[in-house]
């Protein structure tokens, strides 16, 4: 249906435009402008009453003049959705950008989404090993987690990302994933970078992609990130999909966020970015997990940079209190050339107690992961002390402490970056360097599973 | 002007209309398909809206119908073991309706209207009953009496009683003036319900957690506050409270948090019995969840929903504990409100009220003397979110000003996973002189003697710790040494506990002062057998201290510790025949 074209445009101010004297226009209906050289730009309402309309336009308001005509769609953004779509690499606002025909269509999904039931929900408990050890030992995945990876310019969060994509897998079951890849202003650069990978491994033919570029509109990353969770949604809980969603970077998605607060000369929160935020973020992090009465499931893994390394900056800070734990990279270890640079201390993974043990990993598995923890926190904390004291000053305990410290960035953390561990062998890597240090000191270990794995005992 | 007018501006949750006659706080009916909403503001010949659902795809021009009713709830049996939204809609009906996903436009009963209860009659034909007062029984769970109550402000002479099984809409009383009653009332969510009079906090709520019992303890009827950073353990301490704590009855709120939580919740509670009756956790507790992602405008009135159902167990005469979590989310959806309606915003854009409404809900906490004339209590527990984990900001020192207990919870012991996350050093509770006589009848005539001497250990064991970051441990004499031995023992064995330790999550308050004496005896013997010439290592490392610690994780460690502690003392003393 496409109504009546309406030239009543009477301010523009950032990416918003203001018109007045239409018909009753809906809440969050889709709109087209007509620009006078023809182009055609979308938007969508933000504030409707009989005498004014405020549309936020997603193609950026450059060119837009009083004299655009304005058609309202008579509904909200929906996104043609079948399995079509994989496959397929579309642009940030939906439309083909490979240069293949349009999706058909087996229905059309409301992007905004609706809220999943808490009752509805099942609990997520199966381990996906990841095939990185920092990850499988002490921050471990689960499918239908939402676990973001906290970086910073200048990382190599991508890396990760992807052979995360490439290695994720659940143990005993060749059930497999399919990715849904969300650009949202990332560099056509990192773009590439993400494609050729994806094609070079043939999951390209099993994804579906997302794309608006550094050079793509700003207030078009509000919806790009709406219409990858809509695809996700749809082939997780229509078609028995099990999917993961990457999305990069968050932070130019929440800086676009803060565009259309400040045009809309909102009160700001913290930064500048509006105090929705909170919530906006969770519309797009909660639409993860696994539902009742359907086989498919999304785990997503958001991408965030943090402005100037700082993590209590409202966009990880507000992530975090979202998400189900975070993966943090560090700066420091990148600089000490370590692959994949994972900061285990601040990672967390909350849903990590339900998916590892016997049953899934492997016994000794909490065990491991608390006492290679402890160790290497002690160890870290060691590293100030003696650049204060010196070594001498340290007790036995002490010195084999600080020393793993170090074989533990190099041996445990240190991997390449097509190494695809199995959770067995990482297990059993922390034995070994983990028997570099007295058992006695070894106090977070089960004595059981000391008889059972300690490198000395299993000879 | 009549009932019922026109949508003139949509703005997200807040909808505004025209022509139609309305008063604050009154619920509406919004648009084509009837979505519900309320009243929060008059402007000349509009009324502000905030509504309950989603609202996009409406239009001007569209239909609002008042009701004329205020934002209320349904009280009556067969809230327990309930599940609802920020509205009180119960989410089990809301997946019947929609399925998985939540949709908008359904209504649903709070609880089955048509189930029959069993109404045991305590009054008798020619009674004077006043509001308040019980009329009669049901057993709602094996655990809980549901006593049904005359509605505040309603009574008589008591013509008729009912006895035997009736559902909740059915008449079981009728007056001598003709008015009647049913065991389902209804009470505006916005206002108190009444009592008599507020009595002192005497009574602590037991928890179970051995940092909050023995250092922070919380009164029955007192309010507390938690803020934390993400990750760093908020959530979980609730829900350690809900489980463990000696409450009658649970309320909790889930308020703009994650789905996954409720599910875990739901999951779990139905399999976990209450460590104080035996019983299945599920049978004493009701919970409300409004999730991150569901409607910001539920969000705000899910925790009056939340504290209108503890008031009525309350009214009961039952000890309640209610925990929000978290009381941020709801505070940011005022925000988003207020801002919303362009009122003139205070501090970080919260409305300039925000303080005020804390305080407000903070209030409805208390032990109280019931219409009733019993005793009964809400005590409350509420997470707070600041952002960046910096307690500067304005909900949490709304939260500060009210509440009496301040657990603190604190990145760094998170990072370390010392766990509980409670930072003892800044964390303190107002209640230890109004409850310490109760502790000292029940558990221990010493008790909060043996407590001033945990937590001034932990205070010098700080001083300490500044000065062992520059000369190292050992430049200390032995006597410090062994006291920094003895506050890592309080933090590693009796602090510490960790939330899903199948035995060490909950810990008896007897066991707790077992264990904290054992401490002390430890330092005691220790400092003797150090004074009569024994080794600090020797005394420290004697094999029975680490069993006696690791005891804990043990079943029955209440009936084994006594002797633990006699077996280490003695090897302690050993130590200085050794030399
Ligand atoms: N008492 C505890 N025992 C054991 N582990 C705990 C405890 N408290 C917290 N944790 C650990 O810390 C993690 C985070 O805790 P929790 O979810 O309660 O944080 P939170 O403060 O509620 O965070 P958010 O604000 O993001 O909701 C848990 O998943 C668990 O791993
Ligand atoms: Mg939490």
């Amino acid at each position: 249906m496409t109504g009546k074209e309406y030239r009543t445009i009477t301010d523009v101010k950032g990416p918003l435009v203001f018109l007045n004297k239409t018909e009753p226009v809906a809440f969050g209906e889709i709109v087209s402008l007509r620009l006078s050289n023809g182009t055609i730009k979308n938007g969508q309402v933000l504030d409707t009453s009989d005498d004014m309309v405020i549309v936020q336009v997603f193609e950026g308001t450059a060119k837009i003049d009083r004299e655009a005509g304005v058609t309202f769609m008579g509904d909200v953004f929906k996104l043609p959705v079948s399995e079509d779509l994989i496959g397929r690499i579309l642009d940030g606002a939906g439309k083909p950008r490979d240069g293949g025909p349009d999706i058909v269509a087996e229905q059309y999904d409301d992007i905004i989404g609706a809220a999943i039931n808490p009752y509805s929900r099942r609990s997520p408990h199966d381990f996906i090993q990841t095939g990185i050890s920092a990850i499988d030992c002490c921050t471990s995945l689960v499918r239908g987690q939402k676990l973001p990876i906290f970086s910073a310019s200048g990382l190599p969060h991508n890396d990760i990302a992807l052979q995360i994509a490439r290695q994720a897998k659940l143990t005993g079951s060749d059930e497999e994933f399919i990715v849904v890849f969300c650009a949202m202003g990332i560099t056509a650069e990192e773009y590439n970078f993400f494609r050729a990978d994806l094609e070079r491994t043939g999951a390209l033919e099993k994804a579906v992609l997302f794309v608006n570029l550094a050079d793509d509109p700003a207030v078009e990353r509000i919806i790009t990130p709406r219409l990858a969770l809509t695809a996700a949604e749809y082939l997780a809980f229509e078609k028995d999909y099990h999917v993961l969603v990457i999305y990069t970077d968050m932070t130019n998605y929440c800086d676009a966020l803060r565009q259309i607060g400040a045009a809309r000369e909102e009160v700001p929160g913290r930064r500048g970015y509006p105090g929705y935020m909170y919530t906006d973020l969770a519309m797009l992090y909660e639409r993860a997990g696994l539902v009742k009465g359907k086989k498919g499931s999304i785990t997503q893994f958001p991408i965030l940079t943090m402005p100037g390394d700082d993590i209590t900056h409202p966009i990880p800070d507000l992530s975090g209190y979202i998400t189900e734990g975070q993966i943090v990279i560090s700066r420091e270890l990148h600089q000490q050339g370590i692959y994949p640079p994972i900061n285990v201390l601040p990672s967390l993974s909350r849903l990590m107690g339900s998916c590892i043990g016997e049953k899934t990993t492997r016994e000794d598995h909490k065990s491991v992961s608390d006492q290679m923890y402890a160790a290497y926190a002690q160890g870290r904390e060691l590293r100030g002390l003696v650049a204060i004291v010196g070594e001498d000053a340290l007790n036995e305990r002490d010195k084999q402490l600080l020393e793993f410290s170090g074989v533990f960035e190099d041996k445990f953390l240190r991997q390449s970056r097509d190494e695809n561990r199995s959770i067995e062998e990482t297990l059993d890597l922390c034995w070994t360097l983990m028997s570099r240090i007295d058992t006695k000191y070894l106090v977070r270990l089960d004595q059981k599973w000391i008889d059972k794995y300690h490198p000395d005992n299993r000879k | 002007m009549k009932n019922e007018g026109l949508i003139y501006r949509i703005s997200g949750p807040v909808v505004t209309a025209i022509d139609m006659k309305a008063a604050m706080y009154d619920v509406v009916r919004v648009g084509t398909e009837g979505l519900m909403g309320e009243v929060i503001e008059l402007h000349g010949d509009k009324a502000v809206i905030q509504v309950y659902e989603d609202t996009s795809g409406i239009r001007p021009g569209e239909i609002v119908v008042n009701t004329g009713e205020t934002l209320s709830v349904s009280l009556g049996p067969g809230l327990l073991t309930q599940i609802y939204d920020g509205i009180q809609r119960p989410l089990p009906t809301l997946e019947k309706e929609m399925g998985v996903f939540l949709t908008r436009g359904v209504d649903a009963d709070a609880f089955d209207l048509e189930k029959n209860w069993t109404f045991e009659p305590q009054v008798s034909v020619g009674d004077t009953v006043v509001g308040g007062q019980v009329v009669g029984h049901v057993q709602e769970t094996d655990t809980i009496v549901h006593k049904i109550m005359v509605v505040p402000g309603m009574g008589g002479v008591v013509k008729s009683i009912e006895s035997g099984d009736f559902n909740v809409t059915q008449t079981i009383c009728t007056f001598e003036d003709g008015t009647d009653m049913q065991m389902m009332q209804k009470w505006p969510v916005r206002t108190p319900r009444p009592y008599l009079q507020k009595y002192p906090p005497v009574i602590p709520l037991i928890t179970g957690m051995r940092i909050l019992d023995f250092l922070f303890p919380l009164a029955k009827g007192g309010a507390a506050g938690i803020p934390g950073p993400f990750g760093s353990g908020k959530t979980v301490t609730q829900q350690s409270l809900a489980k463990y704590s000696d409450a009658q009855l649970v309320v909790y709120i889930g308020c703009g948090e994650r789905g996954n939580e409720m599910t875990e919740v739901l999951d779990e509670f139905p399999h976990l019995i209450d460590p104080n009756t035996g019983k299945p956790l599920m049978e004493r507790t009701v919970m409300i969840a409004n999730t991150s992602n569901m409607p910001v405008a539920a969000r705000e009135a899910s925790v009056y929903t939340g504290i209108t159902i503890a008031e009525y167990y309350r009214d009961m005469g039952y000890d309640v504990a209610l925990m929000a979590d978290s009381t941020s989310r709801w505070a940011e959806a005022m925000r988003e409100i207020s801002s919303r309606l362009e009122e003139m915003p205070g501090e970080e854009g919260y409305p300039a009220y925000l303080s005020t409404r804390i305080a407000e809900f903070y209030e409805r906490a208390g032990r109280v003397e019931t219409l009733n004339g019993e005793d009964g209590s809400i005590t409350v527990i509420g997470a707070v979110s600041p952002p960046g984990g910096d307690i500067s900001e304005p909900v949490s020192q709304g939260t500060l000003r009210i509440v009496k207990v301040f657990w603190g919870l604190d990145a760094g012991l998170a990072r370390q996973r010392h766990f509980p996350a409670i930072n003892w050093l800044n964390s303190y509770s107002l209640y230890p002189q109004s409850l310490d006589q109760w502790f000292r009848d029940n558990i221990a005539q010493d008790f909060p003697e043996i407590r001033v001497e945990l937590s001034g250990l932990l205070q010098i064991e700080s001083e300490l710790q500044e000065i062992v970051q520059l000369v190292g441990s050992d430049a200390l004499p032995a006597d410090q040494q062994l006291t920094l031995e003895v506050a890592r023992m309080i933090r590693e064995y009796f602090l510490q506990q960790n939330g899903f330790h199948e035995v060490d999550a909950y810990c008896d308050i007897h066991l707790q002062y077992k264990m904290a004496k054992a401490i002390l005896a430890f330092q005691e013997s220790a400092k003797s057998a150090m004074a009569s010439g024994a080794q600090l290592g020797d005394v420290v490392n004697v094999p029975s201290r680490s069993h006696l610690m690791r005891g804990r994780l043990n079943k029955g460690y209440i009936d084994t510790i006594d002797d633990m502690v006699k077996i280490m003392l003695t090897e302690i003393a050993a130590t200085v025949e050794g030399n």
